[in-house]
């Protein structure tokens, strides 16, 4: 299934953000075709600092509406409460059953500050560092009820085994939670957790915690070069490098139809934008694209993020997705269930269970 | 289709789904998944079959404990309320959709984002029962930490609603965005708000807490109050006690609804409904529940005891540092209950579960679907409740029996609608339209 060498499955996401709007419609549309291509899973990004719905409650609105595909919402990580983000994403995993992830990300500016009012703008490498703790204390406090406490035990008269449910008493730079988590673990055990390694300050968030690495990557050698590292250090932190799947995440402007990408494209390649790496062309050339990078073995897959919301979903699912499918590269349907099980993600141990409980525990 | 008599009032009707205390008989073979989405799903969409105002979800922040472990004898664990409402927006169609949210460990600029979110993703049917805590013991999972001052609970809801209300008034409802600032005792914040005004204007409020304060706070600020007292002659006092209040505040009857929580029996005739609500009782109160019951009560170790034997003689012991019964509140006047407890057990001869049974908890309505619906139909007439918010002991099928056979005996004469004849949950429970502030 995965080898060392990156030539692993294909795995594809698609973001469905669109702009200042707040109706569920045409959320729920943009997921459903992303889940008629078999998409990995879609992204909705979240922040403080413009317009647009809570991203993890759209999601939540569309999960009924779908039957398999990934659910990843943006949830900030620097205004918001740790025990309340680990609760919504347990809920999201639970409602989905098991597709939730969780794209993490950070909160810089002073304008967001102030909106909350409690703390300053901070730089961000302590604000990832932070975004760190929070992505350690989720798990720990999704671990913190193992998988077999409900017991129903009515010749007891116990509904829980308290035994296996855990006090996480976790003490950070920032903040602490006794736990446990009022959520029972989730389907998934860990929703899957997201990170944007693009810049340097993210990238050691994402080495440590992330089970996938997004890389807003102009060229292969860049994308390529990010990964290594990432691998690298994840190793380093103990972790099985298998255990990420770095995706490559270009803004696709297909709205040339089938024109060949455009010359300037230096053989097709995205190019830098204002909104991150765009990549404007066909979508059968975007195919070429997609292929050419995983069958090297520089990244795992693509989050792609329509520049026109409607129009180039519905473009690459139709036109990319299919040509990539019919050349045997992407899926055609979904052999699995969770998410995990579409990015070949194993669930986790949990760190709690077991004959021996550590007062810590790494998660 | 009923005719409505005319000038009738109708009652409002809400399910409400604790999950966590021991209302909710999980030992029962019928009883299902108090965590999985099917059950939400099942319980939204029988109570919208039973043309409901809303479904209103608890909120779980610290799990509780008691003798320093986690409390083991009832449902532990729950989803979080607003996620779940964001999902079921998408199998139902009208009913209004509340989440519990507490205004001691949320922040106002957050919760306004979600709540107004909800309202968008579900047509305008979104409602937030404000509920607030001061226990060290919650603060122990949240950035603030620590505990707040009893005293501060209420004055920091209404400025945390105040400045949620502001969020919402923010955008016109041609959809520009204006900057906001408020800066009170509590909350000094500003910029803009991210979520364009929602169908709803602003999503109901609800209000519980029996409390002076609490009362106050509803009648200044709540769309709904979500009550707790059992009798027809303490709903009398209680509504009429908190209507009154609404005038000093520019308000009009109308505008706030009281909804007391209640629960009910039901059977084929009323002894076999007063059978049925004793074995229930029986399931609630098991003999390890009438021991920690107790010792809720008297504050100390009684494991010794035998359920099955007489109370303690002695007095309970004052208020233990950390309180024994942590995520709970202990009795205002322990001495004075146990009192009661006592001189109930001595007057009818009664073991100590037999007394907890007894003295806690009894079901609100009990009997056959006819007396049960002339109950409820008696305390709205008689001014005790605008309606009821029903706590159902089974999940996920505990309302399927009310919905089918009192829902149809209330509409036959007049006193619920036959059909939604709005979208949303304003609509349903006869609220005007927010008046813009912005």
């Amino acid at each position: 299934m995965t080898s060392t060498h990156g030539r692993g499955l294909l795995h594809l996401a698609a973001a469905v953000d669109q702009q200042g709007l707040f109706d569920a419609d045409s959320y729920v549309e943009s997921a459903r075709l992303a889940e008629r291509g078999g998409l990995d899973f879609v992204t909705l990004g979240d922040s403080f600092a413009r317009p647009g719905p809570d991203a993890l409650g759209v999601l939540a609105r569309v999960a009924p509406a779908t039957a398999r595909i990934g659910l990843v919402p943006t949830v900030t990580t620097t205004h918001t409460e740790p025990f309340q983000v680990q609760a919504a994403v347990a809920t999201l995993d639970w409602v989905s059953g098991g597709r939730a992830g969780w794209q993490l990300d950070v909160s810089a500016t002073e304008a967001e500050a102030r909106l909350f009012g409690r703390r300053r703008a901070e730089p961000g490498d302590a604000l990832w560092r932070e975004a760190g703790e929070v992505a350690h204390v989720a798990a720990r406090l999704w671990d913190s009820w193992e998988d077999d406490a409900e017991i129903r035990d009515a010749a007891t008269g116990r509904f829980v085994d308290r035994d296996k449910l855990h006090h996480v008493d976790f003490q950070g730079t920032e903040f602490s939670v006794k736990g446990p988590s009022t959520v029972p673990r989730p389907p998934q055990g860990h929703p899957v957790r997201v990170v944007d390694a693009t810049e340097g300050q993210a990238r050691e968030t994402a080495a440590r915690y992330a089970d996938v690495a997004l890389v807003r990557a102009v060229s292969a050698a860049q994308a390529g070069a990010v990964r290594d590292e990432l691998r690298v250090a994840a190793k380093d932190l103990g972790r099985d490098p298998d255990g990420l799947r770095v995706l490559a995440s270009l803004v696709v402007d297909l709205g040339g139809g089938e024109h060949a990408a455009e010359p300037g494209h230096g053989g097709g390649g995205p190019r830098p934008s204002v909104h991150g790496p765009l990549y404007r062309g066909g979508p059968v050339d975007l195919a070429e694209l997609i292929a050419a990078w995983h069958t090297s073995g520089i990244v795992d897959g693509f989050h792609l993020v329509p520049a026109e919301p409607r129009r180039d979903l519905e473009r690459l699912v139709n036109g990319t997705v299919a040509l990539l499918q019919h050349r045997s590269l992407f899926r055609t349907f979904y052999p699995g269930r969770t998410l995990r099980e579409h990015l070949g993600l194993a669930r986790p141990a949990n760190q709690y269970a077991g004959p021996v409980v550590a007062a810590g525990g790494a998660s | 289709m009923t005719v409505r008599a005319p000038g009738r009032r109708q009652m409002h009707l809400a399910a409400y789904v604790p999950g966590v205390d021991s209302t909710t008989v999980w030992a029962d073979p019928r009883a299902g998944s108090q965590i999985g989405f099917a059950s939400f799903e099942r319980l939204a969409r029988t109570a919208e079959r039973g043309l409901f105002d809303f479904f209103l979800l608890a909120e779980g922040l610290r799990l509780r404990e008691h003798r320093g472990r986690i409390h083991d004898l009832d449902v532990v664990g729950r989803p979080e309320s607003i996620t779940v409402l964001n999902a079921l927006a998408a199998v139902t169609e009208r009913i209004g959709l509340a989440a519990t949210a507490d205004a001691t460990f949320n922040e106002p600029y957050e919760l306004a984002r979600r709540f107004a979110t909800l309202d968008h993703l579900s047509g305008g049917r979104a409602a937030w029962h404000v509920v607030t805590s001061s226990d060290a013991l919650t603060g122990e999972n949240f950035r603030r930490g620590g505990f707040l001052d009893p005293a501060e609970r209420y004055p920091r809801a209404a400025e945390f609603l105040d400045a949620a209300r502001e969020l919402w008034d923010s955008w016109t409802s041609d959809g520009v965005s204006r900057p906001f600032s408020h800066r009170g005792q509590h909350f000094d914040i500003a910029g803009e708000f991210g979520v364009a005004r929602s169908p709803q204007g602003q999503p109901v409020v609800i209000q519980a807490g029996d409390s002076e304060e609490g009362r106050e706070f509803a009648a200044s600020a709540a769309d709904a109050v979500f009550a707790r007292y059992g009798g027809l002659e303490a709903g009398r006092a209680f509504y009429a006690d908190v209507k009154g209040r609404l005038a000093k505040y520019g308000r009009a009857p109308g505008d706030l609804k009281i909804m007391p929580g209640v629960t009910f029996v039901l059977g084929d005739t009323d002894a076999e409904a007063r059978e049925k609500a004793a074995e229930i009782r029986r399931q609630q109160v098991s003999p390890r529940h009438a021991i920690l019951a107790l010792e809720r009560i008297w504050g100390t170790d009684l494991s010794s005891y035998d359920p099955d034997g007489p109370l303690p003689d002695f007095d309970p012991v004052p208020v233990s540092k950390p309180a024994l019964a942590q995520g709970r509140v202990r009795s205002a006047d322990p001495v004075r209950v146990a009192e009661r407890w006592r001189a109930l057990s001595r007057a009818k001869g009664l073991s100590i579960r037999q007394t907890v049974i007894e003295a806690s908890g009894r079901h609100s309505f009990v009997g056959t679907p006819r007396s049960v619906a002339d109950a409820l139909d008696t305390f709205v007439r008689e001014e005790a409740a605008d309606g009821f918010v029903l706590g159902p002991d089974l999940t996920p099928g505990g309302l399927a029996e009310f919905v089918d056979l009192v829902v149809p005996l209330l509409q036959e004469r007049g006193a619920f609608r036959t059909e939604y004849t709005g979208a949303t949950l304003r609509s349903h429970l006869g609220l005007g339209e927010p008046v813009w502030t912005g």
